[in-house]
C-alpha cells in the first residue's frame, strides 16, 4: 500500500506561508496571535503525516510536545493582550 | 491525598499508552514501567492542586469516560461537522452577521462549564469570549444571528444546537 | 484496498477544510470571525488528516505489516485528542484576551458583553 503523502505535506506547508502572510498584513495584534496558532495547528498536521512518511513514531511524539508547549505560548499571548500578565 | 493518587494513576494511564509495545510484560518493558512509575509520581506531586481544584471526585468513575467516548464519537462529531459545513459555506460566500450574545446554563460544576464551553467553541458557529464566573454565563461571539435574534437578552444553552441536545448530555457525564 | 481509498478520501477531506480555514482567515473582516474559521476548520481538518493516518496504520497492520504500526495510530490519536482540546480552550483565551484588550467585534449586530468587564 503506497499512499503519497508529500503532495498533502507541500498543500499544507504552502497554507503555512499563507497564514504568515495574515501574520504579516494582520492590522492588530490579535490578528497576529491568531495567525500564530493557526501556524501551530498546521505544523501538528505536518508532523503527522512527516511521522507516517518517514516509518517514526518520534515524528508523532513531537508533534504531541509541540502542541502543548504552543498551547501554553498561546495562552500567554492571550493574558499578555488582556493585560493580565 | 486522594488528589495525589488520582493524578498519579491519571499520568501513568497515559505514560502506558504512550509506552505501548515495547517490551514482554505485557506490552511494556520494565525500564520503562519503572521511569513511568518515578516520572507520574513527581509529575502528582508537583500538580496534585491543578487536577482536582474543585474536590470534585466523579470523573474517577470509568463509567463517566465510555460516556465522554461515546459523546466525543456521537453527538457531538455529528454536530462538529455541521459547524464546519455552515462556516465553509460562510467562508466561500461571506455571508455573515456576526454578534455577541449571552448564554445562561444550568450547568453547576466546574467541569460541566469548562465541557459546555470547549463544545461551543468547537461546535456551531460560535466562540465562548468570556465566562461570569458566578452566575455561570457564557458570552458567546456568533457568526451568523437570525435577523431578530439581536433583540433577546439571554439564550438557553441548547438553543445554540440543533441536531444534538449536548447540555443534556454533558450535564449526565460531568453532573 | 479499501484502506487506500479512505485514507485518500480522510486526506483530501482534512486538506480542503485546512485550506478552507486559511481562506476564511484571510477573507474575513475582524479578529472573532477569523478565529471562527481557523479554529474550527483547522481543528477538524487536522482531526481527518490523523483520521487518515489511523486508518493507514490500521489497514497496514491488519495486513502484517511491521510492528510500529499499532504505536503509530495510538499516538496519532493521542495527538488529535490533545489538538482539539488545545485549540478549543486556546481559541478562548485568545478571544478573552482580544476583548479585554479593547478590539471591538468591527461589524456587529449587537454587543451583550461591552462594558460589563471592568
Amino acid at each position: 500500500m503506497n499512499i503519497m503523502w508529500m503532495p498533502f505535506v507541500l498543500v499544507l506547508v504552502i497554507l503555512v506561508l499563507l497564514a504568515l502572510v495574515r501574520l504579516f498584513l494582520g492590522p492588530t495584534a490579535g490578528d497576529r496571535a491568531v495567525s500564530v496558532d493557526t501556524v501551530n495547528t498546521l505544523v501538528v498536521a505536518i508532523l503527522i503525516l512527516l511521522g507516517v512518511y518517514f516509518k517514526e513514531v518520534i515524528y508523532i511524539d513531537v508533534a504531541i510536545v509541540f502542541a502543548l508547549l504552543s498551547f501554553v505560548g498561546t495562552l500567554f499571548v492571550a493574558k499578555y493582550l488582556g493585560g493580565e500578565l | 491525598m486522594l488528589p495525589f493518587l488520582l493524578t498519579a494513576i491519571f499520568a501513568f494511564s497515559i505514560w502506558l499508552v504512550l509506552t505501548a509495545g515495547t517490551g514482554d510484560i505485557g506490552l511494556w518493558s520494565a525500564p520503562e514501567l519503572a521511569a513511568g512509575v518515578a516520572l507520574s509520581l513527581v509529575t502528582a506531586g508537583i500538580t496534585r492542586t491543578f487536577l482536582c481544584r474543585s474536590r470534585n471526585f466523579r470523573m474517577a468513575n470509568p463509567a463517566r469516560w465510555l460516556l465522554m467516548c461515546l459523546y466525543i464519537l456521537g453527538p457531538f462529531f455529528l454536530e462538529v461537522t455541521r459547524a464546519n459545513l455552515d462556516v465553509a459555506y460562510r467562508v466561500i460566500t461571506g455571508r455573515i452577521r456576526p454578534g455577541i450574545i449571552r448564554v445562561s446554563s444550568d450547568l453547576k460544576t466546574d467541569l460541566g462549564i469548562f465541557m459546555l464551553a470547549n463544545s461551543i467553541t468547537l461546535t456551531p458557529g460560535t466562540i465562548t469570549v468570556d465566562i461570569d464566573e458566578a452566575t455561570h454565563d457564557l458570552y458567546v461571539h456568533k457568526i451568523n444571528l437570525v435577523p431578530g435574534e439581536e433583540k433577546r437578552e439571554t439564550f438557553q444553552d441548547s438553543d445554540l444546537f440543533s441536531l444534538a441536545n449536548l447540555p443534556a448530555w454533558i450535564r449526565r457525564i460531568a453532573e | 484496498m479499501i484502506g487506500e481509498a479512505l485514507t485518500y478520501v480522510f486526506l483530501v477531506i482534512g486538506t480542503a477544510f485546512n485550506t478552507l480555514g486559511i481562506i476564511g482567515l484571510l477573507r474575513f473582516p475582524d479578529v472573532y470571525t477569523r478565529m471562527h474559521a481557523t479554529t474550527k476548520m483547522t481543528t477538524f481538518g487536522t482531526t481527518f488528516t490523523a483520521l487518515s493516518v489511523v486508518v493507514y496504520a490500521v489497514a497496514m497492520f491488519l495486513g502484517g505489516n511491521s510492528v510500529m504500526f499499532p504505536s503509530l495510530a495510538l499516538h496519532t490519536i493521542i495527538a488529535a485528542l490533545v489538538l482539539a482540546f488545545t485549540n478549543a480552550i486556546g481559541s478562548h483565551a485568545l478571544a478573552r484576551g482580544v476583548h479585554k484588550s479593547g478590539c471591538m467585534p468591527e461589524p456587529s449586530v449587537v454587543d451583550r458583553l461591552e462594558g460589563v468587564l471592568p
